[in-house]
């Protein structure tokens, strides 16, 4: 298993960034290392059970399930799936893009992508009592109210501009990754 | 708690998996580290990246630039901070709650939390890579829009 030290540049980078930090302020470069170094570890400790079961989705999951469940004929059961299926996830926003890219290998719809996205940003189901207990009910209630409007009309603008030929061909690059 | 459980439904399915195919079992492992390694360097730039951003803006500073000066000011100067980066609402909620307590307006606060869980600039090259330049700044964009939108609502209901 070759790993390409050429991509690990950025990281590499922000990393000698950070040790110059460290020796203009020590209080805040400390706290700079501490703050990554927690957030790695959170991740890896969500990541390798949700790479591990897309692994054995795009193994076991037969193309044909995929479609009835999300895919263009799905309708409003897509659509409901889509959300719930974005909204009980936890993790960062970004953790949900390797997903899609399963979605789309698996011919669900387009739209339902776009909800399932959405959903995972804004719409989190675990998150809903933290963010209650934070945030007090009545911001919380509100914000949730108006992410269900947002998520359904942000994807239906992005599939309104976004065109057959493009579509095709965002799910010919997912299927070769 | 949720991680556990997590967890444990992904060995429960992978002893299942190894129970019925080994060999596909072994070439969901395989896609998963090959899906996996594809998306780490930029995953430790972005946290590496963050840790140093959240450094230097630390909830007193932040604080300082939207709870003093509330209004409009307060609102843009929110979503261009929570518009750097994707952070999870596990981490979004306790800084919105600091702040709060720091004397920031709802209005501010519901425009900072929406920013920073659904648009985000530093991840954008990990978004394109999954969904294309086009869509991905569309995406963005909406949201940043949006969530200008739900800090309207907040500040009338809240407010």
């Amino acid at each position: 298993m070759k790993i390409s030290f050429k991509r690990y540049l950025g990281f590499i980078i922000i990393l000698g960034l950070n040790i110059m930090l460290l020796m203009i302020n020590r209080k805040i470069g400390l706290r700079s290392i501490t703050i990554s170094g927690s957030n790695i570890f959170e991740m890896a400790k969500i990541l390798p059970p949700i790479f591990v079961l897309l692994g054995l989705m795009d193994v076991w999951v037969p193309k044909e399930t995929m479609e009835r469940f999300m895919g263009e004929k799905s309708g409003l059961l897509g659509i409901l799936i889509a959300f719930f299926f974005g909204s009980f996830a936890a993790g960062p926003l970004y953790a949900a893009f390797p997903i899609a890219i399963i979605l789309m290998k698996k011919g669900a719809k387009f739209f339902n992508i776009l909800i399932f996205i959405g959903a995972w940003s804004t719409a989190k189901v675990p998150m809903f009592l933290f963010e209650t207990a934070s945030m007090g009910w009545r911001f919380s209630v509100t914000r949730l109210m108006m992410s269900i409007f947002g998520v359904i009309t942000i994807g239906y603008v992005i599939e309104l501009f976004t065109s057959k030929k493009e579509k095709e061909n965002l799910y010919n690059k997912a299927s070769l990754m | 708690m949720y991680n556990y459980a997590l967890y444990l439904l992904t060995g429960i399915v992978l002893v299942v998996s190894f129970k019925r195919d080994k060999k596909k079992t072994k070439m969901a492992l395989k896609k998963a580290w090959k899906s996996f390694e594809n998306i780490l360097p930029q995953f430790l730039t972005i946290l590496a990246f963050l840790g140093m951003v959240l450094a230097l803006l630390s909830p007193e500073v932040i604080s300082h630039l939207i709870g003093q000066k509330a209004g409009w000011q307060g609102i843009i100067i929110a979503s261009i901070i929570g518009s750097i980066t994707l952070i999870p609402g596990f981490i979004a909620f306790p800084v919105a709650a600091i702040l709060l307590k720091n004397g920031a307006g709802f209005a501010q606060v519901a425009v900072f939390v929406s920013t920073l869980m659904m648009v985000g600039v530093v991840t954008l090259p990990l978004e394109i890579k999954c969904f294309g330049k086009k869509i991905s700044t569309m995406r963005n964009t909406f949201a940043y829009l949006f969530s200008f939108i739900v800090a309207l609502v907040i500040g009338v209901v809240l407010g």
